[in-house]
């Protein structure tokens, strides 16, 4: 019954995150400081882990590929096609669920403790438009935090290949090229936009209807992060099964 | 004027306001006291229209709250202002910012006028020199006192105070009275106070309403609560010996 109630009031949420917008002359700034606290600064996490991750991923690749038959430029494939689908929209998600998300709960939350919330009802505001809209219009350039990690995981992969010894680049290349399909991009930037939302959506929840004081912003900041996980595992099944199955 | 009629909230089956009938006057001081539990806190926030409450009327100039269209509720709400308990300022706003806020969210206003209007407010509640610090650099009294000028800055009819007093030291405390009691009188708003504080009973309670168990036991005003023989109101009100004394020695002049 609880989950139903939750679910119940995620949806009224999200339909006040529409409604008696904020004046266009304060929005704008806040939406600019979303995009500084939400994609800016979450690209150099980004960039690290997918520059890693990506050799990672052609190191193990091209160590088990022990039959001779294989073609060395399966490496560059494989990370490509691993990068590309799944490590990047997927993966980075979850790294942002904990990264963005807990930002988004904790200070939303901080804000429901310390009568903030309360103060800009007060005043007539709609703090759901307030607040979650500027984050739900910072995360639509999330598309191109996931690019970056699309570009710097392959590019990862091919400098652990040919200074690892694993391979040349020719091979490499090759591999990357290699029976490449463009709906491949459009499926994983689709993913990444639901992602986005969801991003953007389920961290505000968890803040903006907590209720107590400290501990349980600390609380509401891991619940914030173990739903947004699942659920982004969930709808990453759903969308490949729709778009890929 | 606020007009409050058998006004009833629950939460369940707990039944917090029993049916208060109460009016609050405009250009006074008009304070909430009781217990912690008396329903002090729900009865403030339903008037500010936080929680919707199943029986009873709140009327603002004769205007009923529940018959408000949307719009119309939210133009009434720009002329409220409320000071938090815990002073509620935005933290990642400056002072100047904080008090700005309501002016760019319901005004049309220049930048040059509204922080003129700025300007005027922080001096008004002595701190002309705040303007650029940020709210985790004041200290609770400052906090306070920007909460005010943020709360007056668009010149509200209505001023609804918190525990204003709460956490401040006894100097501060009657700083933040006075100046509570000074903008009113000043601008003629119908301020509603909530307090423990019968330091601020005695200094501004220009009317008081005394709550027990969600209902009004009692109102009158600073000089009629040293006269009552309600004995909710005494117990609560002379808990301290000294302020047992202090009415003592109110009675025996009177008597004089």
């Amino acid at each position: 019954m609880t989950y139903l109630h939750n679910i119940g009031t995620y949806f009224i949420m999200i339909k006040d995150i529409f409604r008696r917008p904020t004046k266009w002359s304060v929005m704008k700034p806040l939406i600019l400081k979303d995009i500084d606290d939400l994609i800016i600064g979450s690209l150099g996490i980004v960039a690290f882990i997918s520059f890693f991750v990506g050799g990672v991923v052609a190191i193990q690749t091209s160590l088990n590929m022990t039959s001779p038959i294989m073609p060395k430029y399966l490496v560059g494939f494989a990370t490509r096609q691993s990068i590309i689908l799944e490590f990047a929209p997927t993966f980075i998600s979850i790294i942002m669920a904990g990264k963005v998300g807990s930002f988004i709960t904790s200070s939303i939350g901080t804000m429901r403790v310390t009568e903030q919330i309360d103060a800009l009802e007060v005043m007539g505001i709609n703090a759901i438009n307030y607040l979650v809209f500027p984050k739900f219009i910072a995360l639509t350039l999330y598309p191109f935090v996931i690019s970056i990690a699309m570009f710097l995981g392959i590019l990862g992969g091919l400098i652990a290949c040919v200074y690892g010894g694993y391979g040349t680049m020719e091979d490499y290349l090759e591999g990357v090229r290699l029976d490449f399909i463009p709906f491949h991009f459009i499926y994983a930037f689709l993913k990444t936009l639901v992602f986005a939302f969801l991003l953007a959506t389920i961290p505000s929840y968890y803040g903006y209807f907590m209720k107590g004081g400290a501990l349980e912003v600390g609380k509401a900041s891991t619940t914030s992060f173990v739903w947004t996980s699942v659920m982004i595992i969930l709808v990453n099944f759903l969308l490949t099964s729709l778009l890929l199955g | 004027m606020i007009e409050v009629k058998n006004l009833k909230k629950s939460f369940g089956a707990n039944q917090i306001l029993k049916g208060i009938t109460t009016t609050f006057e405009k250009g006074q001081t008009n304070l909430i006291i009781g217990q912690s539990g008396s329903g002090k806190t729900v009865f403030l926030k339903c008037l500010l229209g936080l929680f919707e409450y199943e029986e009873g009327s709140i009327s603002y100039e004769g205007k009923n709250f529940s018959q408000l269209t949307r719009d119309e509720k939210t133009n009434l709400r720009a002329e409220m202002g409320m000071v938090f308990q815990g002073s509620a300022l935005f933290d990642s706003m400056t002072i100047a910012e904080n008090v700005m806020f309501p002016l760019r969210m319901f005004t049309k206003q220049s930048k040059s006028e509204m922080e003129d209007r700025v300007d005027i407010v922080l001096k008004r509640v002595n701190l002309d020199d705040a303007h650029k610090k940020m709210p985790s650099e004041a200290s609770g009294g400052m906090q306070k006192r920007v909460a005010i000028a943020r709360a007056i800055v668009n010149r509200p009819k209505y001023l609804f105070c918190d525990e204003p007093n709460s956490g401040l030291d006894p100097k501060t405390a009657i700083v933040i009275d006075n100046l509570i009691q000074e903008i009113t009188e000043e601008f003629d708003i119908t301020t509603v106070i909530n307090t423990h504080d019968m330091n601020s009973v005695m200094e501004i309670g220009k009317k008081i309403v005394f709550l027990k168990d969600g209902l009004k036991e009692w109102e009158g005003s600073r000089d009629t609560i040293f006269k009552t023989d309600n004995e909710a109101v005494t117990n609560f009100v002379y808990s301290s010996e000294l302020f047992r004394r202090v009415r003592k020695m109110y009675l025996e002049d009177d008597a004089l």
